[in-house]
């Protein structure tokens, strides 16, 4: 009998072996997105989607171990190109973000640092992790200068390196690689587009970035409150609390420590004091 | 021990002893049709069967990373990825509640040039195979729509080689009958 015989084509049960032909043909072909969601879910492939920012379209990839990139780019291939070239890894376009990740990134973006968003940091090394980290303490709205971060993960004489590490930031805005700016005072250099970006990044935030640069031209690093002897980082907002008639400037921690003030506990400003840069 | 009666897995299982992160798409690659048929077979619903098959490599590749290398190249691939997608498609089940006979059977998607006969056939068999209890479905999956041997089923299924055969015996009798039966119910839909 056929096995492909319909029941109104034969009347009798059918022979074992007709059974077992029909049976072999039940086999099914995986759907065509199957293996590569299974490779995504185990980090050995990536999705990615494109995002509106304020600083144009930016192209996020992740994967079960978590966000692999945030860059900007001209087009899907040279930005699928680039990520292939860096990872190795084979990158899918889809619709949109997991709604658990986009939720987090929203959050994060919209100042809040609990919110926790996974990060691939295969291919990055101990000292790029712990500058990464670092900036991620910094809230938003602030920044800190680059000897900030190198003194706090105890390297305070990698100034230098820790420059190089936040250009090579494979997640800027989730990690706000924006908040460092130069020693100096100035914005510095930003890997997203440039200090343009940075600059409408930080204004974003609510910080006046031309107002940072001219305290720095002015060459004031700190400010101090005279009712309470504290002095911070100019973009800390215990220092943007400080009444004008009780804000006191410094251009130096050897100044303020000698007019007898202490260092706010909350943006930590003699951290930055081995300022090499 | 090598897996003697299965060279090309044998040679994929020494590739992910050497290197997971680099053999690990061959083996989803190699399988994804057969732990896809599996699922589709034992939860009769292809989108969760899809969740299944991708929830069981996943499973896999967190085994295979917390195996050592010697553990890794004693594997027999086939019995034990057929062990994870099962767990996988037990525990949806159970999860949900649902009894997988009672899910309407969606059609296979077919190439749209197989003649309807064929396409109807194949739909008829897999609705009477759905309606079998779970152990004899199981097995009939694994050794006619799959093609694993019975030392591999009872490597799968962690039972003895003769239950399995008669269950498998006692499903495929099931079938018979239960072809005759659709046989009839048509002809009299046709009469009445």
């Amino acid at each position: 009998m056929n096995p492909n015989a319909t029941p109104s084509m034969a009347a009798s049960a059918p022979d074992l072996a007709v059974v077992e032909t029909a049976l072999a043909k039940l086999t099914e072909t995986a759907p065509g997105g199957l293996a590569h969601s299974a490779l995504v879910a185990v980090g050995l492939a990536d999705d990615y989607t494109v995002l509106d920012s304020p600083i144009g379209p930016l192209w996020i990839a992740w994967n079960g171990r978590g966000v692999a990139a945030v860059e900007s780019a001209p087009d899907d291939r040279a930005f699928e190109v680039r990520f292939q070239a860096r990872t190795g890894r084979p990158i899918r376009r889809v619709e949109s973000l997991p709604v658990d990740l986009a939720r987090a990134i929203d959050r994060r973006l919209g100042g809040d640092r609990r919110a926790r968003i996974s990060l691939d940091y295969r291919g990055t090394t101990e000292f790029e992790q712990a500058v990464w980290l670092k900036a991620l303490e910094i809230p938003r709205g602030e920044v800190r200068p680059y000897g900030w971060i190198a003194a706090e993960i105890g390297r305070p004489k990698a100034v230098r390196a820790v420059g190089t590490a936040l250009g090579h930031n494979p997640f800027p805005l989730i990690v706000p690689c924006h908040r460092v700016v130069r020693s100096d005072g100035t914005i510095g250099q930003y890997s997203l587009g440039g200090p343009t970006n940075k600059r409408a990044i930080l204004a974003a935030e609510g910080l006046d970035p031309d107002e940072l640069e001219r305290l720095a031209r002015a060459g004031v690093r700190y400010v101090g409150s005279d009712t309470t002897h504290i002095y911070c980082l100019p973009s800390c907002h215990n220092a943007r609390r400080i009444q004008p008639k009780h804000r006191v400037p410094f251009g130096s921690l050897a100044s303020s420590e000698a007019a007898g003030y202490r260092a706010c506990r909350e943006c930590r400003p003699s951290a930055a004091r081995f300022v090499a840069a | 021990m090598e897996d003697l009666s299965r060279p090309a897995d044998a040679a994929l299982v020494r590739q992910l002893a050497a290197d997971l992160d680099a053999a690990f798409p061959s083996l989803v690659a190699d399988q994804q049709d057969r732990l896809f048929t599996i699922a589709v077979r034992v939860l009769g619903n292809r989108s969760d069967a899809e969740e299944a098959a991708q929830d069981a490599f996943v499973r896999a590749y967190r085994a295979l990373a917390g195996y050592p290398a010697e553990r890794i190249r004693e594997l027999r691939l086939r019995p034990w990825l057929t062990t994870i997608v099962l767990n996988v498609c037990r525990n949806r089940t159970r999860v949900r509640r649902v009894a997988t006979t009672e899910l309407a059977f969606e059609p296979a998607s077919e190439p749209v040039t197989d003649p309807f006969a064929t396409r109807h056939a194949r739909d008829l068999w897999a609705r009477l195979l759905s309606g079998l209890p779970p152990a004899q479905r199981t097995a009939i999956v694994l050794r006619h729509v799959d093609g694993l041997s019975y030392t591999e089923m009872a490597e799968a299924l962690g039972r003895p080689e003769g239950t399995l055969k008669a269950q498998v015996h006692r499903g495929l009798a099931a079938l018979q009958t239960a072809f005759l039966a659709a046989q009839r119910r048509e002809r009299e839909e046709m009469t009445a």
